[in-house]
């Protein structure tokens, strides 16, 4: 079972590697976008030496590896899901005899070690290349931080694919995925280090998943968060693991009890 | 006078089919604003630890990014052709479309005309007034005019821009990537250009003109700054016809080189 488990992440990395030249944009795109906000976090800091704990060195870095850790848990599976289901297929998938969440996951990881490997990788380089990024000297925070990822992509996976099967129940998801996509982008710390946020919207953060995907882990990358620290860290990222687990299984009972397909 | 009723009739299917799914709508618009909304709430942030940002205020800031949102939502209701070479080139309904006697990029237009995202435009003149009556301006007739002709100005830029991307399909298979590159160097027009390095200052400006949809010509309303883009605001006009033009171009000798999908 495990065998025809992991086959789903080889297909879908080999369908991606494709596919790979339209990633080359993306690094540019990506590229683009740190430049944006390179510029503008300049202007900001002006003559000020830190804000909100971060040096404009670290900021720079923290903008570099967020960007680039985005370049590589963002996938489309809330995409997937909800086009399976409204066109139908679903229902093909849930005879056969596998777990369909587990199969969505698993192509979901084949497109994160394509991402991975030829997208965050090299796009790190480059963008390195361009803006004054200080990478960490210590190889303990690389490691820290590469665990960390796993559990960022695994928590924007569950949040995706949460998305994903809300079309069991309303009939047209487009606009939740959108909602959801803005969501991520800035609760996540992509956008802005939740540091920055006034304080009461930095305490409600607390209690939501999103600072786990991007803005803890980049935190500890940068050193602004001591590596001391990155224990509670995993901790919070292994929580909100378990947690949305409860939201997926309860939603995908019902989802079978109420399948309906528009047409097909 | 005949597009005018065309454009009526399209309308009206498009209200139409919308109605089908009239929850999403709302979601839809929503989300558009949200998005937007993420924009402001990154600018409200930033101000919250400096008082200027390139020489602007928060008032400033905040109302060019009203004023890009007007021209923005129009250019969203009618140049939604971001899929314009999947469907049209690959599926081959440009076949489709040019048997008909309505120019061809008309009827396109047309038919993918997303009229919500006016709502965005709306959300950006309120944007606009509250900064007006915070910062004190005081208004003339001949602003709302001034206001009027920039606000075109700045679709004709991003109409033209898109419409010369969206007919490279015309010549080229997969011109896979450039129209999501212009959309993320789009953004940098929303803020002052001079926080930009000078390279990337005068392509904002000269080459790829998005400054000319937001600093630019919502300049014309604020104080005049050091550098003084403020002058080149009545420009825009210009600017939105001289791009709108070469992306006319572009598009009809496409439409000229168009020899169907095949099948």
């Amino acid at each position: 079972m495990m065998s025809a488990y992991l086959d789903f992440i080889r297909m879908r990395f080999l369908m991606m590697l494709a596919y790979r030249v339209n990633y080359y944009s993306g690094i540019i795109i990506y590229a683009i976008n740190i430049g944006a906000y390179y510029f503008l976090w300049k202007a900001i800091y002006g003559s000020q030496e830190t804000l909100a704990g971060f040096s404009i060195d670290q900021m720079t870095t923290y903008l570099a590896i967020s960007w680039m850790a985005r370049a590589f848990y963002f996938n489309n599976l809330d995409r997937d899901i909800a086009n399976e289901i409204r066109d139908g297929s679903v229902a093909i998938q849930m005879i056969r005899p596998y777990n369909y969440l587990i199969v969505k996951l698993m192509q979901g990881f084949g497109e994160g070690l394509f991402r991975f490997l030829l997208f965050m990788i090299p796009g790190l380089a480059i963008v390195c290349f361009i803006f004054p990024v200080d990478l960490p000297t210590d190889p303990v925070v690389w490691l820290t931080y590469l665990a960390m990822l796993v559990f960022s992509f695994l928590i924007n996976s569950q949040l995706n694919i949460m998305t994903g099967l809300f079309a069991f129940f309303v009939e047209n998801n487009e606009g939740l995925m959108r909602m959801k996509r803005v969501m991520v982008d800035l609760f996540s710390g992509v956008i802005i280090p939740i540091a920055f946020f006034p304080g009461w919207l930095s305490s409600v953060m607390n209690w939501l998943p999103f600072q786990a995907i991007t803005y803890l882990p980049s935190s500890i990358f940068t050193g602004r968060t001591p590596l001391a620290e990155a224990g509670s860290v995993f901790i919070i990222q292994l929580t909100w693991l378990v947690v949305l687990l409860i939201p997926i299984v309860v939603m995908w009972r019902a989802a079978r009890q109420r399948l309906f397909v528009q047409g097909g | 006078m005949r597009y005018m009723k065309l454009m009526l009739e399209y309308l009206k299917n498009y209200v139409k089919s919308r109605m089908t799914y009239r929850a999403d709508f709302w979601i839809e618009v929503i989300s558009d604003l949200l998005q937007q909304g993420m924009n402001l709430i990154f600018i409200l942030i930033v101000f919250q630890h400096t008082p200027l940002l390139g020489g602007w205020t928060q008032s400033e800031v905040i109302f060019v990014y009203g004023f890009f949102m007007v021209p923005f939502g129009v250019f969203n209701t009618f140049f939604n052709i971001w899929n314009f070479g999947e469907r049209y080139i690959v599926k081959g309904e440009m076949d489709r479309v040019l048997t008909r006697p309505a120019h061809s990029l008309y009827q396109v237009l047309l038919e993918n005309m997303d009229p919500p995202s006016l709502f965005g435009s709306i959300v950006g003149m309120i944007v606009m007034a509250v900064c007006w009556l915070e910062m004190g301006l005081t208004l003339q007739a001949i602003d709302i005019v001034v206001f009027i002709v920039l606000v075109l100005g700045a679709v004709f830029i991003y109409g033209g821009i898109y419409t010369a991307l969206s007919a490279l399909s015309f010549y080229s298979d997969s011109p896979t990537g450039i129209v999501p590159l212009m959309y993320n160097i789009q953004n940098y027009g929303r803020y002052p250009v001079n926080i930009y390095n000078k390279l990337i200052r005068f392509v904002l400006t000269w080459i790829l003109p998005f400054a000319f949809v937001g600093i630019i010509p919502a300049s014309y309303f604020l104080e005049p700054k050091e550098d003084d883009i403020s002058k080149l605001a009545l420009l825009t006009p210009v600017v939105g016809l001289v791009v709108l033009g070469i992306g006319l171009f572009i598009w009809n000798r496409g439409v000229k080189r168009y020899r169907g999908a095949g099948s």
